[in-house]
């Protein structure tokens, strides 16, 4: 046998005497930002995926964007800073929570939560005010797609945050050792963030140069 | 414990165990029709159902056999011919290989080959399966709106002109078994990386874990591809866009990138976790230690990495530039190199051993004749002079049939004849196993290998009606789908009967090493009542283990 279900005086016997009750499930160190961070590195190529075809049909096409489809440069900009900023909040709100400090938890996540509100109503606003649709043509395509996407992932990111609020109204949910969702909440928000930053690069500055 | 003390399998079955509150001592039958976390569940609802999805699969290609046993369109109507197509190629990649080799053994044997009590994510674990039901059950409605026509490629413009309501179907089932395959592959990293038993070091890993990181590695990092081609593709069918428009800018060619960036490393995602149940199954009944455990190991890794530099080799009749024909020939090449190292390594494993030529043995070597077949056709293909001339017709589909079924149903089937006594508490019976493995390596040769020669005659792929002159090997070709078809007879009462009437099986009825078989058949529900510790290494066959095993 490769193993045997024994311990003898030669082997080292922690092992047995630290596993040989941990009967139940979940008895091993939380993994879950692990899993979160793989999870993330997956998702992350999905948008590489979308980069990769805008930049593709940008180099193929003869003017990228097309005339009738200029885009805004200002309103995607202080969305930018304040997508930004907010991920410098919600880490506030992570500190706060390692030292115990709930009502510090929930201020900075609450303000991480409205300036995530504020993004998703700026890039409606942009919306609606661009005066193109999804289906005008191929850039337009590539920018309701791509930017589309991105702000679901915002979205998701906002919901997490209220679900860390929510849950922080029970006494003791979160504290100074257990803060997991916390910190799954905030990773996420930076994914969020970094994803942006590349994506403001690649459509709209590439595309104003 | 001291020696005296240890006591036999039997006894640990018979002391009072005290599972934690929320757990059964057993698992009843119905538990397996509902959202449980136990990775052994998981792992046989994962075989079960993507088992049916073979069968209703198998059954789409016998009706399209019968279709081709004369030159006319006289079994299926041209429209359900081409549904078939889609869909048969559908469900046994995504409902029945990956599923069965990923979800099923994967899930099933990783946490006791690793020592562990479960997955590190029980609970995604289950969710993983269940969007497979949505995903089946997607597949099947789309039938109902005349079924994808498209090809499993469902390649521009002619997924988005045909059959637009099952299309878009095909599309969400492709995403929600992508998702599985995502959801499941983070959990395998996860629980090979961070929870093997402390004793058991990354090179005393059994091999099979090895292969299931680098298929996990692979799924991860390929499948959103195809998940953003699909989303593009649904957007142009349902939403006006125009990525794959060409008059519009778009480009047919974009989505080939996209489909086979992903789609050619889901050959590898099909065969990796064979070739892990073949590294297990090959020493145990060859009662020899692998040879090469590093070269295998490796070789795993070289394959995930090499394996995703080479999709174009599926586009060079796609208008594809020299230098790219150029470059992909000689990646598809170098990828083969390290199948050959296994190949070489199984060889050498069973040369000199004392091997049983019992059923999973027979599926292993079976296995290993036809994938060095399949393998072989294959460096053909990869190489573009060559491809030019048989693109797109049957020698195509010879070929991926003998790397498919020759390779990872043979293995699939090797798994299972192996590891059903660990599952199910029951031997399987031996002689119908044989006659199982005699019929369908006579069916398989019979249907696949007259494919290459109507490939090089010409014959295209994909279509109901063809030249009359291909007919002979045709019928040959259809003959061989039914007996096939029958091999099946033997293994369905074979596995049925033998699930509540077999002979009761042994813990470790194969004398085999690695830790799924120190525990009980079918193993407890927290696997282990105290985790095992290592003695030896995972292939020490013929070697004095250091100290006698307290249940053999």
């Amino acid at each position: 046998m490769q193993g045997t279900i024994e311990s003898n005086s030669d082997l080292p016997t922690p092992l047995v005497e630290t596993h040989g009750d941990a009967i139940d499930h979940g008895e091993h160190p939380d993994l879950r930002v692990l899993g979160l961070i793989t999870f993330l590195c997956s998702e992350g190529l999905m948008f590489v995926g979308f980069f990769t075809v805008f930049l593709v049909y940008r180099a193929a096409a003869a003017a990228w964007p097309p005339e009738e489809t200029e885009v805004e440069l200002l309103l995607p900009a202080i969305n930018t800073v304040i997508l930004v900023s907010s991920s410098f909040v919600i880490h506030l709100g992570d500190t706060a929570i390692k030292k115990g400090d709930v009502a510090g938890l929930r201020k900075w996540y609450i303000i991480t939560a409205l300036m995530g509100a504020t993004f998703l109503a700026g890039q409606v606003y942009e919306y609606m005010t661009l005066g193109y649709g999804l289906t005008t043509n191929l850039f337009s395509n590539c920018f309701y797609l791509t930017t589309g996407f991105h702000g679901l992932h915002v979205f998701i990111g906002l919901i997490l945050i209220l679900g860390v609020l929510w849950r922080s109204r029970r006494e003791g949910h979160y504290g100074t050792e257990h803060h997991v969702g916390v910190e799954m909440a905030e990773i996420y928000w930076h994914f969020v963030d970094v994803i942006w930053i590349v994506l403001f690069t690649l459509i709209y500055i590439l595309s104003v140069l | 414990m001291t020696q005296a003390e240890l006591p036999t399998s039997a006894e640990v079955m018979a002391i009072p165990t005290t599972p934690p509150p929320h757990h059964p001592e057993k698992w009843k039958w119905y538990d397996y029709f509902t959202f449980n976390i136990d990775h052994k569940v998981i792992g046989i609802q994962y075989l079960v159902t993507s088992f049916i999805f073979y069968l209703i699969g198998g059954l789409m290609a016998l009706a399209m056999r019968a279709e081709l046993a004369t030159p006319a369109s006289d079994f299926l109507s041209p429209d359900l011919y081409n549904a078939f197509l889609t869909n048969h190629g559908t469900i046994m990649i995504f409902l029945w290989i990956v599923p069965a080799s990923i979800g099923g053994f994967g899930n099933f044997l990783v946490p006791l080959m690793i020592g562990a009590r479960d997955m590190a994510f029980p609970k995604l674990n289950a969710l993983a399966f269940w969007v497979t039901v949505p995903a089946g059950m997607l597949i099947m409605g789309s039938f109902f709106f005349g079924g994808a026509q498209s090809g499993w490629t469902s390649y521009p413009p002619l997924s988005v002109v045909t059959a637009n309501t099952a299309q878009s179907m095909w599309i969400l089932a492709i995403v929600l078994a992508g998702t599985s395959s995502i959801l499941g592959s983070l959990n395998f990293i996860v629980t090979i990386w961070k929870m093997r038993v402390p004793s058991m070091a990354w090179d005393q890993m059994p091999l099979f874990c090895w292969a299931m990181m680098a298929t996990s590695i692979l799924a991860l990092v390929s499948t959103p591809v195809l998940a953003a081609g699909l989303t593009l593709l649904l957007f142009d069918i349902n939403f006006g866009t125009s990525f794959f428009d060409p008059a519009k800018g778009g480009d047919v060619v974009m989505y080939q990138h996209l489909f086979w960036f992903y789609s050619h490393p889901a050959v590898y995602l099909m065969i990796l976790p064979i070739f892990g149940i073949m590294s297990e199954v090959i020493p145990v009944h060859s009662r020899k230690p692998i040879f090469g455990y590093k070269a295998i190991a490796y070789s795993s890794l070289a394959i995930c990495l090499v394996g995703l530099f080479v999709w174009v080799h599926h586009m060079f009749t796609s208008g594809t530039p020299p230098w790219m024909r150029i470059f992909f020939t000689i990646s598809t090449l170098i990828v083969a190199v390290p199948t050959g190292v296994k190949i070489f390594s199984w060889v050498a494993t069973m040369w000199g051993g004392k091997i049983r030529y019992n059923s999973a043995m027979l599926f292993a070597v079976g296995l290993l004749a036809m994938f060095v077949f399949g393998g072989l056709s294959g460096v053909t293909l990869g190489t573009a002079a060559f491809d030019l001339h048989v693109h797109d017709t049957y020698y195509v589909v010879g070929h991926f049939h003998y790397v498919l079924f020759g390779g990872s149903v043979f293995g699939l089937y090797a798994g299972l004849y192996h590891w059903y006594p660990k599952m199910t508490g029951r031997m399987l019976n031996e002689p119908l196993g044989k006659v199982h493995f005699i019929l369908t390596f006579i069916g398989t040769n019979l249907t696949f290998l007259p494919m290459h020669q109507l490939g090089l005659q010409g014959m295209p792929r994909r279509v109901a009606m063809y030249d009359p002159q291909f007919q002979a090997l045709n019928q040959l070709c259809t003959f061989g789908s039914i007996v096939l078809g029958i091999s099946l007879l033997p293994f369905l009462a074979n596995a049925i009967w033998s699930w509540s009437r077999g002979p009761q099986a042994a813990d470790n009825p194969w004398d085999a090493k690695t830790l799924e078989w120190t525990t009980a058949s079918p193993p407890i529900i927290e696997n282990w009542e105290v985790l095992p510790v290592l003695t030896e290494g995972p292939y020490a066959y013929g070697e004095e283990p250091a100290e006698a095993s307290a249940n053999t």
